[in-house]
This record gives structure tokens, C-alpha cells and sequence, in this order.
């Protein structure tokens, strides 16, 4: 189990307890976070659950593979801490993580 | 019709697009009443993952749902489950179920998806011969999917293959049947094809082109073999139909509201009567991009045309409409589609299939129509952004590695 604490791009934060072994963007959709659509529910096809990963969390979120590096090249406002959210599985050690949503997943 | 008082809601149909529907209409600010009506008995769940991870055993039941049951609660969308709508009647505005009930409703979105088309062939009733739609199929299919076994896939199209490609990393022995020259003959290129016929065949599957299938043999009632006209036995321990899917109209063509292959919609997801919506599967929509309309079987479809209709009900903006698009996992290789090909004049290859990352553009007149993207999301994203500006590009630059896909897009934009 992971608290995680999902901040959209106007500051509101959404507190979620999230399972080990699903994804920071599975923990979303199931709980309506709004600004993460993961229009293909997780498949690495779509790049629209793009988030800001705190940075005190971005050594223990994993390295991205190529597949997302690639990926969030084409999403909008891209920073060193983005990360596809639906490549980020929870565990223990994910609880207190901080994510951002982007203005726009599109 | 303005239907922005609307009170009762009923979505016909718990997949993808209805549940998209739900989803948008209570994130929209609707807070009356939500009533979903769906005849399997699990809470809407996602589709993709049955053909692939899930049917592997590597994605557990509960992460195929979309949401957990508490949030219906919490969102007060009454769920009316194992249930199927037996008549729409328009006149009374009421939804009548198989046990008796009935619905009243001041908006409707019907979102019955589609069902396999059924083998008509001797031998398709026996046990052990399998659609793949829903769970309950995969349920079936799961427990037989065992090492060694013998596994007969009628159609190599994408639910044929990807389930050929899991069955050959489980250990199982496949025959993949197909009627056609080529894989994936209605939906892609014979470069495209040639590629995942070779990948398949490297996989160990037996791919039979050409294959004309008479019947389906069994003993005791359990599928033994399949038999093809020229008396070719294949031994089948089990046998999995992937030959297509059928939009379920039936409620709505019953009930006269306008069907055509699909039950026919405006861009806002609108049927003939304007209380009635229909999304997903079962719904023929313009297709803005390229001036016809259709049916798409895809996510992107389901989600786009589940927020298209909420949208409108609420009386809000029409949200955005992509061009269509679609993936497809087998083995290691991840394609990606975006736009529709048919109708192409030419074909650019970008990278090459040889290293497993490759793209096959295809273009009418000059304009970027479609991409079948390999292991390449780039190509993929930069096309989807091509084909909605309509952009011409030139075919030495697509094919061009050392001219960013980015770069691309970027001086298509300018």
C-alpha cells in the first residue's frame, strides 16, 4: 500500500491509497483524478497520463524504457520529471509519493 | 434537442464506451440519476488486456476493471448487471429488461458493442471451441491454454494473432487458419502482413494462408481436430474463432432508429432520435478526417464517442476528435495505428522490419492517411498529428532516419 498525493496544475491535491503491483495511473482513473485520461488504459499506447514526478520520489519511481522515453517526447510541456504515470507501479516503497498533472494531457 | 435538464440517464451496455459515458457524464457536473444496464455479470471492465496480458495470466482480474464497486456507489450510478435490454421503446421513453422491469430514461446512450461472428461450420458447437470477447470467454479458454497442447486459430486477424503469440509463450503448439492470401488481410498492407506472417512463423506458430476450412471433428462432444477441404486433419485440443465481430444493433434497428452495419450517428454521437445516443462498436460516425462515415472497433472509438454523447447531453462542447487509432501487442512488438489506410496509392517504409522497428506510411495524393507503426512511437505520435492537419509530406522525407519525426510534424505545423 502507497499513499499517493496527486496535485493538479492549479495546486487542488487528491490524497489515494493505492495497491502494490497496479500503476500510479490505474490508482487515478479508479479514483476520478481528473488530468490523467490513459485513454488506452495503460498500454503504453497513448501518452496521455503523463505527470510530474516530485523529485525526492525520482529515483525510486524506476527508469523509463524506451518505449515511454519516446512516448513523452511527443507530449506537451515535457520536464526532466515527467513520466508516463501508467510505467510507475506502486509499492511500499512509493508511500508519500507526489505526482502533478499536467494542464492538458492533449 | 436540448437535453441539458435531463434527469434519468440510462447507458445500455457496461464496456468501454458506456463506461466512458458514466464516467464523463458525472465529471461533467450531471447529478441525476445513472442507471447502467449490462448483461454480463462483472463491473465494466476493460477489453485489450483479455487477448494479451490477461489471457497470459500476467495481469490480475481486478486491474481489468475500470473502476472498483464502491465508486458506483459513491457515484450513485445504479448498476443493473446480468441483465439484457430487450426493447427500447421510444414512445414511452423506457428500457424493458429480459426479467420483466423496465427503465424510464430522459437521455439514452447505447453502448452494446459488438459479439464475434459465429463459424458456420459443422463442428462450431462443439466443447472446447472458443470465442474471445468477454471474461467469461477467457475463463473457458485459460484453464486449457496448458503446455504442449494443440491450439486451432480460425483468423489471423489482430484478436487471431495476439492470441496465437500468448498461446506460443505459454508453451502451446498453434495452427493459425486463414482464409485470405495474407495475415491480416482487412486491415493492413502486404508489407505489413508479410512482416507478422514471418514474425509468427519465427515464433514457431503454423500459419496456413489460403486455408479453406470444411469442419470442425470431435469425440465425445470435445473438439479433436480441424479438417480443411483438401482433407487435412489438424489435430485441436482446443480451437479459438477470431473471425470478426458484429455491431449489436438489433435493439436499436427494432426500435427504428436508423442503422446501416453500424446504428448510424451524428459527430456529437447522435442517433435518428435525439434523446438517443450511441457510442462505441455498435455505432457507424463520421469520420471527420476522411470525409465517410463508419464503424471503428477500438478504444480510442469507444472513449472518444462515450465523451462525444455525454458531451452533448450536458449541452457542453464538442470535445476533440482525433483521427482513429489502435495497438496491437504480440511478443516483444508493439504496433501502432493511427488512421485508417484503405484507399492508399502509396507506401513509405521508414527504419527497418530486419531490426524489428519499422513504420509503413501510407499516403492518397501525396497525404499522410495512415501509419502502421513497429516498435516506433514516434512515427506513431508524429503521424496522428500529420493526418489531422491533413499534411502532404514528401516521401523522402518520411523515409529519411536522419530527419527527426519530430522535425517532421514540426514543419508540417509551420
Amino acid at each position: 500500500m502507497a499513499k499517493i498525493t496527486y496535485v493538479d496544475h492549479d495546486g487542488t491535491e487528491r490524497v489515494v491509497e493505492a495497491k502494490n503491483g497496479e500503476t500510479v495511473m490505474e490508482a487515478a482513473v479508479k479514483n476520478s483524478i481528473p488530468g490523467i485520461d490513459a485513454d488506452c488504459g495503460g498500454a503504453c499506447a497513448c501518452a496521455t497520463c503523463h505527470v510530474y514526478v516530485d523529485q525526492a520520489f525520482m529515483d525510486k519511481v524506476g527508469e523509463q524504457q524506451e518505449m515511454e522515453k519516446s512516448m513523452l517526447d511527443f507530449a506537451e510541456n515535457v520536464q526532466e520529471n515527467s513520466r508516463l504515470s501508467c510505467q510507475i507501479t506502486i509499492s511500499d516503497e512509493l508511500d508519500g509519493l507526489r505526482v502533478t498533472t499536467p494542464e492538458s494531457q492533449h | 434537442m436540448d437535453l441539458s435538464d435531463a434527469k434519468k440517464i440510462v447507458i445500455l451496455g457496461g464496456g468501454q464506451a458506456g463506461a466512458q459515458a458514466i464516467q464523463s457524464l458525472r465529471m461533467g457536473g450531471y447529478e441525476g440519476a445513472i442507471t447502467l444496464i449490462g448483461d454480463e455479470p462483472s463491473l465494466p471492465y476493460q477489453r485489450p488486456p483479455l487477448s494479451k496480458a490477461y489471457m497470459k495470466g500476467e495481469f490480475a482480474e481486478e486491474r481489468l476493471f475500470f473502476k472498483p464497486a464502491a465508486w458506483y456507489e459513491d457515484n450513485n450510478v445504479e448498476l443493473i448487471l446480468s441483465t439484457p435490454a430487450t426493447r427500447i421503446d421510444r414512445k414511452n421513453q423506457t428500457i424493458e429488461m429480459a426479467h420483466g422491469a423496465h427503465v424510464e430514461y430522459d437521455a439514452l446512450v447505447i453502448a452494446t458493442g459488438s459479439r464475434p461472428r459465429s463459424l458456420p461450420l459443422e463442428g462450431a458447437n462443439l466443447e472446447n471451441v472458443h470465442d474471445l470477447r468477454g471474461l467469461s470467454d477467457v475463463e473457458r479458454i485459460q484453464p486449457q491454454m496448458i503446455e504442449g497442447r494443440n491450439i486451432v486459430i480460425i483468423g489471423a486477424g489482430y484478436i487471431g494473432l495476439e492470441a496465437a503469440a500468448v498461446a506460443r509463450q505459454m508453451g502451446l503448439s498453434a495452427t493459425v487458419l486463414e482464409m485470405a492470401p495474407r495475415v491480416l488481410a482487412r486491415v493492413t498492407s502486404p508489407v505489413m502482413s508479410e512482416f507478422y506472417e514471418a514474425e509468427h512463423r519465427r515464433q514457431g506458430v503454423d500459419i496456413r494462408t489460403n486455408a479453406r476450412l470444411a469442419r470442425l471433428e470431435g469425440k465425445d462432444g470435445k473438439v479433436t481436430a480441424a479438417i480443411l477441404e483438401d482433407g487435412t486433419s489438424l489435430p485441436a485440443d482446443l480451437v479459438l474463432v477470431g473471425i470478426g465481430i458484429l455491431p449489436n444493433e438489433e435493439l436499436a434497428n427494432e426500435a427504428g432508429i436508423a442503422c446501416n452495419n453500424g446504428i448510424l450517428v451524428d459527430r456529437d454521437a447522435r442517433t435518428s432520435d435525439p434523446r438517443i445516443f450511441a457510442a462505441g462498436d455498435c455505432a457507424s460516425r463520421p469520420l471527420v478526417h476522411y470525409g465517410r462515415s463508419s464503424r471503428l472497433e477500438s478504444v480510442h472509438n469507444a472513449i472518444e464517442q462515450g465523451k462525444l454523447a455525454a458531451a452533448a447531453i450536458l449541452g457542453k462542447p464538442r470535445p476533440p476528435e482525433d483521427c482513429p487509432w489502435f495497438w496491437s501487442d504480440q511478443y516483444d512488438l508493439k504496433l501502432q495505428i493511427a488512421g485508417l489506410s484503405q484507399g492508399y496509392d502509396q507506401i513509405v517504409l521508414r527504419g527497418s522490419p530486419e531490426e524489428r522497428k519499422f513504420a509503413a506510411f501510407y499516403l492518397k495524393n501525396g497525404t499522410l492517411i495512415a501509419v502502421d507503426a513497429v516498435n516506433s512511437a514516434p512515427e506513431f505520435l508524429a503521424s496522428k498529428k500529420l493526418i489531422m492537419m491533413g499534411a502532404k509530406v514528401e516521401p523522402d522525407t518520411l523515409s529519411d532516419t536522419t530527419v527527426s519525426m519530430k522535425d517532421i510534424a514540426a514543419a508540417a505545423a509551420a
